[in-house]
């Protein structure tokens, strides 16, 4: 199958990116300046992000389609305001999670963002689940890009007057060039952020008009530091349909309300899971100096017994240090527990640790 | 002063006397990207023709450095184990990553000379 190109594809060639191919698509790893350069300007000034591989749902309805919606996702859709949003996941029975996933209230019904590895399997889940009853779009005409990083909101706000008034989780459409744009504020960088969902022929005009504006392309290879310092998992590593979000210390984004009714796909496994515990949990990981765990590293006790496995791990360039997230055995989930990491034969001392391990002090540096 | 020669990992390494000084190329470091970790062989210890002799890591992955000659090894670069980002800024020179006493100087026959080696590296990158 032939990769696909995104509509900035031109656009990141003439910026030297570097490519490589993923979910099918060839995007862009880094630019000229480098991953550890890339990632500081996103978390010092801003960046923008070409997530235009992502699947962008739109499911067309209204009453009839919460009841159903909320039959798939453990959320309160019904009180979702319109234009905010949630974190979810689509669920397999067991609760094994087959996507994370944001969902937006729209006026005309809901827009899912996917996962690109996942979209075309989410959608064919989905379509069965909702038994065709409703309009749904795989957009493939739309572009998404991220904007992220402290002068954002500025940036962003000098060309769409308004989006700086965007709270966290919410989004509105507005005008660019007479053409609509829905944009959200929200992002995967743990900096303040935007989406923006925009028709392919205009992306290309608005990215070079953030550039002119002081923003950068940045490419995968600084997205996934920079989410891996902000705590935030990726499906495929963190997530995948052997772990629930109970395993994957998700819960807060379950809806209590719901989980009292239970009725959604998974939710059985779910509240077992939250009465009785998890055999495994996701934790934060720290190295001691400066050697890199890398997803599928072996995790030991203090015992020599195999208790659970990274599933990312990176140089944090923010952190200035080695930075990980994996899963191990409940016992020794508690923060600062010594634990060991085999990496190429040799035993390494590590400690749990909360996440995120990136926090943003939201005070205004000085630029 | 002796020529410099390059094997096809992409080491450089440079013959004094009966030491040599063993680092990654250039263009090696632009094909890692950025260095953030690098762990060399202990000093006293012995290492192989081809064999693995350290191992540097970008924020992509990790990377094994091979030796293209036997020896032992008599001194390691502290300094890029301490600041690897050193290895991007002056691969070729003040961020070698170890030095070995040899004892046969002709394994360093079959070894590429600069020209060669730049051939080499363009055609495999392309």
């Amino acid at each position: 199958m032939e990769t696909k190109k995104t509509s900035l594809y031109q656009l990141h060639q003439d910026c030297n990116a570097k490519f490589v191919e993923f979910a099918g698509y060839q995007m862009p790893i880094q630019y000229s300046e480098g991953i550890v350069e890339e990632h500081k300007f996103t978390r010092n000034h801003s960046g923008i992000f070409d997530v235009s591989h992502m699947g962008q749902l739109f499911i067309y309805g209204g009453e009839d389609l919460i009841k159903d919606l909320e039959k798939i996702f453990p959320l309160n859709l019904k009180n979702l305001k319109l234009n905010h949003s949630k974190y979810s996941f689509l669920m397999d029975k067991d609760a094994g999670i087959h996507d994370d996933l944001i969902i937006t209230k729209t006026k005309e019904g809901f827009l899912i963002i996917l996962n690109a590895a996942c979209k075309d399997n989410d959608f064919k889940i989905l379509k069965e689940l909702l038994k065709e009853k409703y309009k749904m779009v795989l957009d493939e005409n739309r572009s998404l890009i991220a904007i992220q990083g402290p002068k954002s909101s500025e940036i962003l706000n000098n060309i769409i007057n308004g989006v700086k008034d965007l709270n966290f989780m919410s989004g509105n459409w507005f005008t660019f060039e007479n053409h609509q744009i829905y944009i959200t504020r929200s992002g995967y960088t743990g900096e303040d952020g935007f989406e923006i969902s925009i028709a392919n022929d205009y992306v290309v005009k608005l990215t070079r008009e953030l550039i002119n504006k002081g923003s950068k392309l940045i490419g995968l290879g600084a997205r996934d530091t920079l989410r891996l310092e902000a705590g935030l998992c990726l499906y495929g590593h963190d997530l995948d349909n052997d772990k629930t979000p109970v395993e994957a210390n998700l819960k807060w984004a379950i809806s209590k309300e719901r989980i009292s009714k239970g009725d959604f796909i998974g939710s059985d496994i779910i509240i077992k899971q939250l009465n009785d515990g998890v055999s495994k949990i996701r934790v934060g990981i720290k190295p001691e100096g400066r050697i890199i765990a890398r997803e599928k590293t072996k995790i030991f006790n203090q015992s020599d017994v195999h208790i659970g496995e990274i599933t990312s791990g990176t140089f944090g360039p923010s952190v200035n240090g080695p930075v990980a997230m994996g899963y191990v055995e409940n016992e020794f989930s508690k923060k600062n527990t010594k634990v060991f990491l085999k990496i190429r034969g040799k035993k390494h001392p590590a400690s749990i640790c909360s996440l995120p391990f990136y926090k943003k002090s939201y005070v205004k540096g000085v630029i | 002063m002796s020529e410099v020669k390059y094997s096809k990992e992409h080491e450089w390494i440079k013959l004094d006397g009966d030491v040599v000084t063993i680092g990654i190329t250039k263009h090696a470091t632009e094909m890692l990207g950025d260095i953030v970790f690098a762990e060399l062989p202990e000093k006293g210890s012995r290492v192989e023709k081809d064999g693995t002799a350290g191992v540097v890591e970008s924020t992509k992955a990790a990377s094994d450095v091979y030796t293209p000659v036997s020896g032992e090894v008599v001194d390691i670069n502290q300094a890029i184990v301490d600041d690897p980002s050193k290895i991007n800024q002056d691969p070729e020179d003040s961020a070698w990553f170890f030095k070995l006493k040899i004892k046969d100087s002709s394994e360093m026959d079959t070894l590429m000379n600069k020209d060669d080696y730049d051939k080499f590296a363009k055609e495999t990158s392309a």
